[in-house]
């Protein structure tokens, strides 16, 4: 096992080269010129050239690849043209916040979507079946921007159950004592009630709105994976042997139904980073999801190359473990 | 004649070799039947039309008896055991009948009272051995929870158990075999775990569709001897279901011809190959014969009938070479040859 995540994390080494590659050439590709943002409209032609001459942004292509790859083996991913902080700094304080909102909405999203797909394979063709379906439709055919603002309009405007879009804690509230660095995890583990109650009012919108999006591709691989199982050789031959329906059901069938779902899960996961970035904008989300789309708005190279390293390891790592996870789960798979 | 080398087994039974009379070694009619099947029909429901895939099956099994099931694939052998252990799946619905068990009608009882019967009264074991074990739980995990959920037996007696069971299959080094899961066994070695999974509660009736099919020969062999050991030592009635008529001679006392739903002729396993009444019957074993001879699978010409617009008549009449008039037109009752020889055929008297 530990030759086995070893070999991956080497792995993991080419596969961060190529993606610079990519990431070097595009970033240079796309349209937009990043001395605007370091200098003043006025500035004449002379200090234009000055700047980009010391940003060494004159040098041939090459060069600039590998004075960056140069850098990145030192942990330095060169510093943002917006915030004029390291790279790697403002990742890292904003992992956490992006983190804690997609672990929140995956869980939310297992917790429901899991169930669902059991009952739709269960009772298939029946009117949970259909319900389930229909969600799914919703899930997928739903922006997630839109459903973002009718989500605010509803439960902030109209009901005024929860507060208005705010990031992770209301503006008064004092943020509890970093632990974990997830806020709802750590008010809870200092006793801070005031603080996890803001922060849990704060993130359940958020959560739920990208955990919808996440629930229709898991519930309905739940259910396809599920019925397969059902239907397979070695749960008649469960039956037959006169074992109760909840045994075939959780313990035989859904031992093999999880399998991919595990996977897909964490595909999903990769696709919520996605809808991440739109949806800490609109609820003032201070995390990656943000800086990257601020990045993007204004050809912030550096950023934009360290974020997307950042998340190609995250979900190589993530891929790992799903691969540990298969080892453990299935007998077939040996390493 | 027959294809598979004879095991001599004692008691009485049927023995295999053609030439002897076994009328009298049957055991007594009636009374100790272990399982009696009168009249069973199923029909499969479709949206806009249903099919009636059993439309009467009478069959009895007594004590200690193996009988066979053959015929043509779709003729209905496996819903007929699905139905005795009330696994039929939908769309397919019982519509009539009685199957007698132990004094209850099976088709009577509810869900969990035949969960109760099920893999412990009476067992079923499957085609495709590999494919009816869960691949991600061991040998033993199952073992261990059919011993649990039948027996009441856990922890180091229930592992004790389970040891002795697979033992008793036939398999060496039980303890390594326990711990090994569906792809670390071979296909035989597949089915004796299967076997031992349904003997765990010593049941009554062992149900077997098609156990040796996706077997190699010798395997099926062995397995073949399994079943008939296990009828010998613990007195187990068995139902074989078969395309192999080798299989039939080497180890059932009596077999029922099935055809598209119906048992066309039932009879013990010598008056079969010896004295086949029904021309179905006669077809199937000329077929056998062929494939001997060309050393290809030859069958009866013509097609299994789609159950969907059943012939009127005898429902193998369009196949049939000798088929007249009536047979078109009226369905045969089965009548009897000798006291325990039944045919449906008009012309059984004439062509015999
Ligand atoms: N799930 C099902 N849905 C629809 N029809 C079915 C289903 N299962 C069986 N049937 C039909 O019932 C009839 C009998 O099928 P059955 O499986 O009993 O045949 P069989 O004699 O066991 O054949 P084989 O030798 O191929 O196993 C067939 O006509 C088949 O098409
Ligand atoms: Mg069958």
């Amino acid at each position: 096992m530990i030759a086995f995540i070893t070999r991956r994390l080497l792995l993991l080494v080419p596969v961060l080269l190529g993606v610079t590659v990519v990431t070097f050439t595009l970033t240079r590709i796309i349209p937009g010129n990043p001395i605007d943002l370091m200098v003043s409209p006025l500035a004449s032609a002379e200090t234009r050239e000055r700047i980009a001459e010391n940003a060494g942004l004159n040098d041939p292509l090459w060069v600039q690849y590998f004075r960056y790859i140069g850098g990145v083996t030192r942990g330095d991913f060169g510093d943002s043209f917006v915030t004029d902080q390291p790279v790697l700094a403002d990742l890292t304080s904003r992992f956490m916040p992006t983190f804690e909102l997609t672990l929140f909405a995956m869980l939310l999203a297992v917790i429901l979507a899991v169930p669902l797909g059991i009952a739709s394979a269960v009772w298939r063709g029946t009117w949970i079946d259909h319900v389930s379906r229909l969600l799914a439709v919703f899930g997928v055919a739903m922006p997630v921007f839109w459903v973002s603002l009718v989500a605010i309009y509803v439960f902030f405007f109209l009901l005024n159950w929860l507060p208005a879009p705010q990031g992770r804690i209301g503006v008064i509230i004092t943020p509890p004592a970093t632990i974990t660095g997830l806020y709802t995890v750590d008010a809870l583990l200092t006793g801070d009630w005031k603080a996890l109650r803001s922060s849990v009012q704060s993130i359940v919108l958020p959560a739920s709105v990208l955990a919808f999006a996440a629930m229709a591709p898991l519930a309905r691989m739940t259910r396809a994976s599920m019925i397969e199982a059902l239907d397979a050789d070695y749960t008649r031959a469960a039956r037959a042997l006169g074992l109760s329906e909840r045994s075939v059901v959780f313990r035989h069938a859904l031992r093999n139904a999880i399998l991919p779902v595990i996977t897909m899960i964490a595909i999903v996961y990769g696709y919520l980073l996605g809808g991440v970035v739109l949806v800490e904008n609109v609820f003032a989300w201070p995390g990656l999801g943000r800086y990257v789309y601020n990045a993007i708005a204004s050809s912030d190279y550096p950023a934009l190359q360290g974020f997307i390293l950042y998340s190609t390891t995250a979900y190589v790592l993530l891929f790992l473990l799903v691969d540990i996870l298969y080892v453990i789960l299935d007998p077939r798979v040996r390493i | 004649m027959r294809a598979v080398p004879a095991t001599g087994h004692g008691g009485g039974r049927a023995s295999l070799e053609p030439d002897i009379a076994v009328l009298d070694q049957d055991p007594p009619a009636g009374g100790t039947d272990v399982l009696r099947i009168n009249d069973l029909r199923v029909e499969f429901r479709f949206p806009r039309y249903s099919v009636e895939v059993l439309a009467g099956i009478d069959l009895s099994v007594g004590s200690g008896e193996i009988v066979g099931i053959v015929g043509e694939s779709g003729s209905g052998k496996s819903v007929t055991a699905l139905s005795i252990v009330g696994l039929l799946q939908r769309p397919g619905f019982v519509t009539g009948g009685r199957i007698d068990f132990a004094g209850t009608d099976l088709l009577e009882v509810g869900a969990d009272e035949m969960r109760a019967i099920r893999g412990n009264r009476i067992s079923m074991i499957f085609q495709n051995p590999r494919a009816s074990l869960n691949p991600v739980f061991s040998v033993g995990k199952v073992l261990r929870e059919v011993l649990r959920v039948h027996s009441g037996l856990r922890g180091g007696a229930a592992t004790a158990r389970a040891v002795e069971l697979l033992a008793d299959v036939g398999l060496f080094d039980p303890n390594a075999v326990l711990r090994r899961y569906p792809h670390q066994l071979s296909g035989g070695m597949a089915q004796r775990v299967m076997i031992a999974l349904a003997l765990a509660s010593s049941p009554q009736l062992l149900l077997a569709d098609e156990p040796t099919t996706a077997l190699d020969v010798t395997i099926q062999y062995q397995i073949i001897q399994l079943l008939s050991r296990l009828r010998q030592e613990r007195n187990l009635a068995q139902i074989v279901i078969t395309h192999n008529l080798g299989v039939i001679a080497e180890l059932c006392d009596r077999v029922a011809v099935m055809y598209a739903g119906t048992i066309l002729e039932e009879a013990p396993v010598e008056r079969i190959f010896d004295a086949p009444r029904h021309p179905y019957t006669q077809g199937l074993l000329a077929a056998r014969a062929r494939t001997e001879l060309t050393g290809r699978l030859e069958s009866i010409p013509g097609q299994v009938p789609d159950m969907r617009n059943r012939p009127p008549g005898c429902p193998f009449s369009p196949r049939c070479p000798h088929a007249g008039d009536v047979c078109r037109t009226a369905n045969p009752a089965m009548e009897a040859v000798e006291p325990r020889h039944r045919v449906a055929c008009h012309r059984w008297t004439e062509l015999a």
